[in-house]
């Protein structure tokens, strides 16, 4: 791994007042083979994730679900000079093996497995919890959203070496009730659960796994819960730190978790937030 | 900012969100219907709206926003 240079970290941390500003850590992750699922547009957190690793030198390929997200993915992914762009819906099983054999093709292994997949019905996430969290919606929402990690995990150690790292997306609503968050609370906390499992099986290999739990951010996924685009405006306030976060916040804590700098951390929930997670509900003020 | 603006503007990020000409986008123009959007899409030029003229579109409202002109209404009666 290349060294960094401290003179790149002291011309970045003076910059950082303006918040547009892309850190560079001189090539973090140079010769890393970065695999990212989840992106269906450049708001997306897997979006902003793609750009951070390949700004610090890692080749990326990635997975997209169907046809109406290809026409989202492919464009911006050819920007980037994905190395391979596959179709890949992770509840179906044959849709992964296929994935597998199709990035076997450009690589020889995978340094990092960037998993940023959720998904439940829109009828689940409005209304009373008990009413709307039908049989079929629990079990498309756990089968996508927290499944998927374990079977992408399965699919992909093989051609992880030691020291690789897999990393994904959650949110508070997997610890405490957020409303509307509703049966995505639920898998988000089996995906949770799942990652540590994970870690600890993983770690057999040398790979680690790894949460990043993500304040909320105006993603088109977001986009789907009742309320989330109102609620954005009225959040910041309400944090230590006063202020939301965004995709490049979550990109900054995906290259430390998938680099070396993190190199014996897994298992663990990194929570990007602007220390929401720490506060109580009651506010005196 | 004249409706006008606002037509030309909100013409602007269809095409852009779309990507269809802007002389195939009519005033009359309905989003699934003659410009072939899916619901994503609806999702992303509401979110684009929203970003643009600084207004906030609730999901009830957003659901009823279905052509060029109810997006121009829309934006014109709510905007600051």
């Amino acid at each position: 791994m290349s060294p960094i240079d401290p003179k790149d970290v002291e011309v970045t941390r003076a910059r950082m007042e303006t918040d547009d500003v892309r850190l560079s850590l001189g090539g973090l992750l140079r010769g890393k083979r970065a695999l990212i699922t989840g992106v269906a547009n450049d708001r997306s957190i897997a979006w902003g994730i793609a750009e951070a690793f390949q700004r610090e030198g890692a080749e990326l390929a990635f997975t997209y679900p169907g046809e109406s997200m290809e026409r989202r993915v492919r464009p911006i992914a050819e920007g980037i000079g994905a190395k391979a762009i596959v179709d890949c819906d992770v509840s179906k099983d044959e849709d992964i093996a296929r994935t597998v054999a199709e990035i076997g093709k450009v690589w020889d292994r995978v340094d990092v497995l960037v998993h940023s997949i959720g998904f439940a019905p829109r009828s689940a996430l409005d209304g009373r919890f008990a009413d709307v969290t039908t049989r079929d919606a629990w079990r498309i929402t756990m089968d996508v959203s927290a499944y998927s990690l374990i079977a992408l995990a399965r699919a992909f150690r093989p051609m992880m070496p030691a020291g690789s790292s897999i990393v994904t997306l959650t949110y508070y609503g997997a610890e405490k009730v957020v409303r509307n968050y509703n049966v995505m609370g639920v898998a988000k906390a089996a995906l949770e659960s799942s990652m540590r499992y994970l870690a600890e099986d993983l770690g057999q290999e040398g790979i680690r796994v790894n949460a990043i739990s993500a304040g909320p951010i105006k993603t088109l996924a977001a986009a789907g819960i009742k309320g989330m685009r109102t609620m954005l405006g009225e959040n910041a306030a309400k944090t230590p730190l006063r202020r939301n976060v965004d995709q490049e916040d979550c990109a900054r804590a995906a290259l430390y978790l998938c680099s070396d700098l993190a190199r014996n951390v897994t298992g663990e929930v990194l929570h990007v937030d602007a220390g929401q997670n720490i506060l109580g509900v009651v506010s005196m003020e | 900012m004249t409706t006008a603006n606002v037509e030309q503007k909100v013409k602007n990020i269809i095409a852009d969100q779309l990507g269809v000409g802007e002389d195939e986008i009519k005033i009359t123009s309905s989003f699934i219907e003659d410009l072939g959007a899916d619901s994503l899409d609806i999702v992303e030029l509401v979110m684009a709206m929203e970003e643009e003229f600084e207004v906030e579109i609730p999901d009830e409202e957003a659901e009823n926003i279905k052509t060029v002109q109810d997006a121009v209404n829309y934006i014109t009666t709510h905007k600051k």
